[in-house]
């Protein structure tokens, strides 16, 4: 029994890679989810057949439980995707802590608290608890529950690092004297307190970077679990998250030429918005009817969209602006920053539910060399992922970072709520530039306002958005 | 089924490697996609969280146990329903358009 069990993981553990593997193109992706759910049902067949298992009564309570709190979670808007995201990290650290905690107080109990197991117990617990935490704070920002903004204080960098200090030393202190305890309960609170202090001082922008690595430590607290359950399947399936974490966290630090301690422990967007003059600069405006008259004589049009749009719902509107243009014969593109929005491939599954094929949705790096060539940019609720300061300012906070190069194309068009600068408190330059012209409005009203001006061409002139009509062309 | 230390060490590096190869190779437009499948796939806690629950060796950890694995029954429906839900929808260009 023990032997078939351990064929069934392995069977699972093949199911799971060939699944993340499928996920490597559009095409195969869905059999992707298949291979995934039959892995799973392999997981959870073969536990069940442990000989050890003597009650079946409040696993089946649980899994009905979970089962119907988890189809409505499933249902959300995909702009709350990023918070299902990160509470779904926290239920993971969740259950990986509490599994620790049970093993702890069922094998004191039994005196069978082996160096080994309370090594792997300290792992499991810290990391498991300080992901669930963690992950509610990101939550709770990304749903806006709590300031998106860096919560910061005095020596916050020290306090936090003296408790996972004082948590890591209390927990060693249980690996050579398991018997301690007393000290077990510290060693969950003071995790528990340092996930919400871990991530307080992240801002909003820095989410898709925090979100990968939360993701991670889910997959690292199921590998310790594995260590503590003896139980390879949850080591592999662990590890395969993991990794996942750590390449997209690395993928994302990358986008933002910014290394894992400054997005941790750099409290980004603090520093830079004082001390700064407000330069008293105009930009150009224009409205929804001049944008319109612009983006039909165009040849080739790039949007660029950015957390705006997923805040305002845009991206239907947006698809309507597509259609409308295409049909014109003009041609479109979408450029996306790997940053833009709250998760990594944010604004792909927004454009993706807006039925915009997924050919005209083009990388960074693949867009830039084109964008000299382009005759309208067109930015929409994007600010950091298009300010040049990234290429020319050395003295700027986001000097460095990888920027869609929008203000080389002839005519950069951006739609923004106001002046305002945006989450890091840096000013763009790009929206002073001799070539822009400023939308000012909500990214969904001002294209809507764009898509009724080049559908009615001739006929009435609706309400403009912006009655601060200046000059069109440069 | 005892597993050494050791053992477990080679199993977990060469899940990680194997796991940044393939992962390395998933295309940016499904990065969303691939966190709400990796979600559903760290589930596997549910593994550990069954045998807690079913062992019933302490009131204690049978409590807690359950709440685990209904945590990880929620990530594992939540997460795979939402990851079809988002594949569904990307589409690639129709012929006539």
């Amino acid at each position: 029994m023990a032997n078939l069990t351990q064929l069934i993981y392995l069977v699972a553990t093949g199911a799971f890679i060939l699944s993340l593997k499928w996920m490597s193109d559009p095409k195969t992706a869905r059999n992707g989810v298949f291979a995934g759910v039959g892995a799973m049902a392999l997981a959870v067949g073969g536990t069940l057949l442990y000989p050890e298992i003597v009650a079946y009564r409040w696993i089946a309570i649980a899994c009905v439980a979970g089962a119907i709190v988890g189809v409505p979670l499933s249902w959300v808007p995909l702009t709350a995707v990023p918070q299902r995201t990160a509470l779904s990290h926290a239920f993971g650290g969740l259950a990986a802590g509490l599994v620790g905690t049970a093993k702890y107080y069922t094998w004191l109990g039994e005196g069978a608290l082996t160096t080994f197991r309370m090594g792997a117990i300290s792992a499991e617990v810290l990391l498991g608890f300080l992901t669930c935490t963690g992950s509610l704070m990101a939550a709770g920002k990304l749903q806006e529950v709590i300031p998106t903004r860096p919560l910061t204080y005095r020596n916050q960098n020290v306090i936090n690092l003296s408790l996972l200090g004082l948590a890591l030393v209390i927990a060693v202190r249980l690996v050579f004297r398991p018997e301690m305890s007393v000290l077990f309960p510290f060693v969950i609170v003071l995790s528990l307190l340092f996930g919400v202090l871990l991530v307080l001082p992240i801002g909003g922008a820095d989410m898709p970077t925090v979100i990968s690595l939360l993701n991670a430590y889910a997959g690292l607290s199921a590998v310790a679990m594995g260590f503590v359950m003896e139980n390879k399947l949850l080591i592999t399936a662990g590890a395969l998250d993991g990794s996942s974490g750590l390449v997209l966290s690395i993928i994302m630090c990358k986008a933002m030429n910014r290394s894992f301690t400054n997005v941790l422990f750099g409290a980004f967007g603090q520093v830079q918005t004082a001390g700064r003059a407000i330069e008293h600069r105009t930009a150009k405006t224009a409205t929804a009817e001049d944008a319109a008259q612009l983006l039909e004589n165009a040849h080739s049009v790039v949007i660029i969209p950015g957390y705006g749009m997923a805040v305002a719902q845009a991206q239907h509107r947006v698809r309507d602006l597509r259609d409308e243009l295409t049909r014109r014969g003009v041609d479109v593109k979408f450029a996306i920053h790997p940053v833009a929005g709250r998760m990594p491939g944010h604004m792909n599954v927004l454009l993706a539910e807006a039925e915009i094929p997924y050919e005209s949705l083009i990388e960074m790096d693949d867009i830039n060399p084109d964008m000299p060539q382009v005759d309208v940019a067109l930015v929409i609720g994007a600010n950091d992922v298009v300010n040049p300061a990234a290429r020319r300012d050395p003295k700027s906070p986001i000097y460095g970072m990888p920027i869609i190069d929008a203000d080389k194309a002839k005519t950069v068009l951006a739609i923004k709520r106001s002046m305002n600068p945006g989450f890091a408190g840096i000013e763009n330059d790009l929206y002073f530039a001799e070539n822009t012209l400023m939308l000012f409005g909500d990214a969904k009203a001002v294209v809507g306002q764009v898509v009724k001006e080049l559908a009615g061409e001739q006929g009435h002139h609706e309400s403009t958005v912006d009655s601060r009509r200046s000059s069109v062309t440069p | 089924m005892q597993l050494d230390f050791i053992s477990g060490l080679f199993v977990f590096m060469l899940a990680t490697f194997i796991g940044i190869e393939v992962i390395r190779r998933v295309s940016r437009l499904l990065h969303t996609p691939l966190m709400s499948l990796t979600n559903a796939i760290s589930a596997i806690a549910i593994v550990g969280a069954i045998i807690v629950t079913g062992e019933q060796r302490t009131t204690l950890s049978t409590v807690l146990g359950a709440v685990a694995v209904f945590a990880s029954t929620t990530n594992i429906v939540s997460g795979f329903l939402i990851t079809d839900r988002m594949l569904k929808m990307f589409k690639k260009r129709e012929p006539g358009k």
